[in-house]
């Protein structure tokens, strides 16, 4: 393939990558903006939610289709559910000391990894995606007649990947909704700029944090139902996604939406055309060094206001 | 009796205690127990800047890491002397922290966790990408015939004991003069109320600086003898798993406290092989032991015996 169609290639799976990655770390930045902790348990919550879409359409059998949506609802109500008993029995006792908060987290997510390890076991398993036709795009280039349209092998995506690109957005835009439009945004929002207050004023402070962590986690586990039919299940599969996450979290400034989307885009296209180009590992090793750069010296990131 | 007595008879009985225990112990006990003394210099390191100092860094598998590499290459690449890659092992990891905690002491808190982590995952990713030299995942075996300094074999199995006890000893007294002396006391309070510290004219930044420099020293120095007596290098001693162990022996033992690193590294060692015969998933045993230890005992074992009666301990 040439240059130009695999670059487009490249933007279309990075694509891809970032509308799952933006809904991930969307998970994570508003647990840290409104709870003030940093949830290092993020990526397991991911993972669950991508192997419990696993036995869900193993359980159901049958038509794809009906095991994907049954799992789309289910395993982000499962995966937030258990978040928010974790808030309560754990982060509540600590009193979301920072510090603490993040010990606390480390050992959950070697509780939930390994949770997952006894009862789902080593191997990677695949989720029949619901529909998955193949479509070519076309290329122009120029020949001896001029200017033509040419379908250059190997340059398509899936309607599935389409759909995954189209059910972000749409998941985002519900989220924007909620936090903009709701009486439950505007608690969550008042919680968010000064806890003691809201309180004061007779928000219920603890049910808004589980609940905040709950919904955190479900859209992690969303995402993680969203890829499970192009990227197998893996009880290791969580780590990614949490760096990645963290990543974009810190350049996007901790807490602020907008910015976390932007980053996201920016980090998802960049990761997908550079690991098309590059080594991967090379690329990871200077993706993380020009975050932590980013975290000493501009700790606020592209669109935060509080410092880290 | 006054306490620096007791403090220092403590620390003799405790290490009279390992010596006496290498008569009595099996082959295989007393190789683990030196491999657990080892490691306890380790958390040694990591201590002092996370019990004494109060910074939590997520990172410090970096330092034991370039102390086990700086060894191990130095030793089969270059084929200096197994002392001298003591050295190099050890003066990397110091190296590493003078650039690292440069840095990474311009943030805080939550921020100063990441930062560190995230160092330390370009350590590891960087020990991958060198594969050709460090032999990556796989890691590679040092040859006993590398690791001779003047004449003594350190992969003996009598050597390898007494030479990890001398190396725990010395870095066990080290640790619990340094913390009864002025800079040891002013590292403390600092960890108590960063700004008190300053406001009463103490240059905290400079404290904050030696004692990452000082933790790192340690850590590389277990990370250089780790590979001399135990004669293997890998990059798994890199991973964020080997950040998080040191993290929890110290809590496990009590951090802040001298003795705390040993009791953690040991108690950790033995419920890991325990939970492993039961499950493949022995890090469930881990991850259960963290959020317990911040829920119910976030000062450990030695650190609740501190606080039920033996005040007096360092």
């Amino acid at each position: 393939m040439q240059f130009g169609p695999h670059l487009v290639l490249a933007t279309l799976e990075g694509l891809v990558g970032a509308a799952i990655l933006s809904l991930t770390a969307m998970g994570l930045s508003l647990v840290f903006g409104v709870m003030r902790v940093v949830n290092v348990a993020h990526g397991e919550f991911f993972m669950l939610g991508a192997v419990i879409a696993w036995w869900i359409t193993a359980a159901i059998g049958g038509l794809p289709a009906i095991g994907f949506v049954l799992a789309l609802v289910l395993a982000p109500l499962a995966v937030g559910g258990l978040a928010g008993i974790a808030d309560r029995v754990i982060l509540k006792r600590l009193a979301y000391n920072p510090e603490r908060t993040i010990v606390a987290t480390i050992g959950l997510l070697y509780i939930l990894q390994q949770a997952a390890l006894m009862t789902f076991g080593p191997d990677a398993r695949p989720v029949e995606p619901p529909f998955n036709h193949r479509l070519s795009l076309p290329w122009l280039a120029f020949s001896d007649n001029g200017l033509m349209v040419i379908w250059p092998w190997g340059l398509s995506i899936t309607t599935y990947k389409l759909f995954i690109i189209g059910a972000a957005v749409l998941i985002l835009v519900a989220v924007w909704l909620l936090m903009t439009r709701t009486t439950f945004g505007l608690v969550m929002r008042a919680t968010q700029q000064d806890r003691e207050m809201a309180q004061a004023f007779g928000v219920p402070v603890d049910r808004v944090f589980a609940l905040v962590f709950g919904l955190g986690a479900a859209l992690a586990a969303v995402g993680a139902v969203l890829v499970v039919p192009v990227q197998q299940a893996h009880y290791l599969m969580g780590h990614d996604p949490l760096l990645l996450a963290f990543i974009v979290v810190i350049i996007g400034g901790l807490g602020s939406m907008p910015g976390t989307v932007i980053a996201a885009v920016l980090i998802g296209l960049s990761d997908g055309i550079i690991s098309v180009f590059f080594s991967p590992t090379l690329a990871k090793i200077i993706a993380t060094l020009a975050v932590a750069m980013v975290l000493i010296f501009r700790p606020q990131g592209i669109m935060g206001k509080h410092p880290a | 009796m006054s306490d620096t007595q007791k403090s220092y008879l403590f620390h003799t009985a405790v290490v009279v205690l390992l010596a006496g225990l290498f008569f009595v112990i099996s082959e295989y006990s007393a190789g683990r127990l030196a491999r657990i003394m080892v490691l306890a210099v380790y958390a040694m390191g990591y201590n002092l800047l996370f019990g004494y100092t109060g910074l939590l860094s997520l990172g410090h598998a970096m330092f034991f890491a370039a102390g086990i590499y700086g060894f191990g290459m130095s030793v089969s690449l270059l084929g200096l002397p197994a002392g001298a890659g003591v050295v190099v092992g050890t003066a990397a990891a110091g190296v590493l922290a003078a650039v690292v905690g440069l840095l990474a002491l311009r943030t805080r808190g939550v921020a100063f966790m990441i930062i560190t982590l995230m160092f330390a995952q370009v350590g590891y990713l960087v020990i991958l990408y060198l594969g050709d030299y460090t032999r990556g995942d796989e890691g590679f075996v040092i040859q006993p015939v590398q690791r001779v300094i003047a004449g003594v074999d350190f992969s003996a199995e009598a050597v390898r004991y007494w030479a990890a006890l001398l190396l725990f000893a010395l870095c066990l007294l080290g640790t619990a003069l340094l913390i009864t002396s002025p800079v040891g006391r002013a590292l403390i309070a600092v960890r108590e109320n960063e700004e008190r510290a300053g406001m009463l004219g103490y240059d905290t930044h400079g404290l904050k600086y030696f004692a990452v420099i000082l933790s790192a020293l340690l850590s590389g120095l277990a990370g250089a003898a780790y590979g001399l007596l135990f004669g293997y290098v890998g990059a798994t001693f890199a991973t964020v798993q080997y950040s998080i162990l040191a993290l929890l022996w110290v809590l496990l033992g009590g951090a802040g406290t001298t003795i705390g690193p040993l009791i953690g590294v040991f108690f950790m060692s033995y419920l890991i092989d325990l939970s492993s015969a039961l499950t493949d998933a022995y890090l469930f045993i881990a991850g259960l032991a963290l959020v317990l230890l911040t829920l119910f005992a976030p000062q450990g074992i030695a650190g609740e015996i501190r606080r039920r009666g033996a005040r007096w301990l360092p």
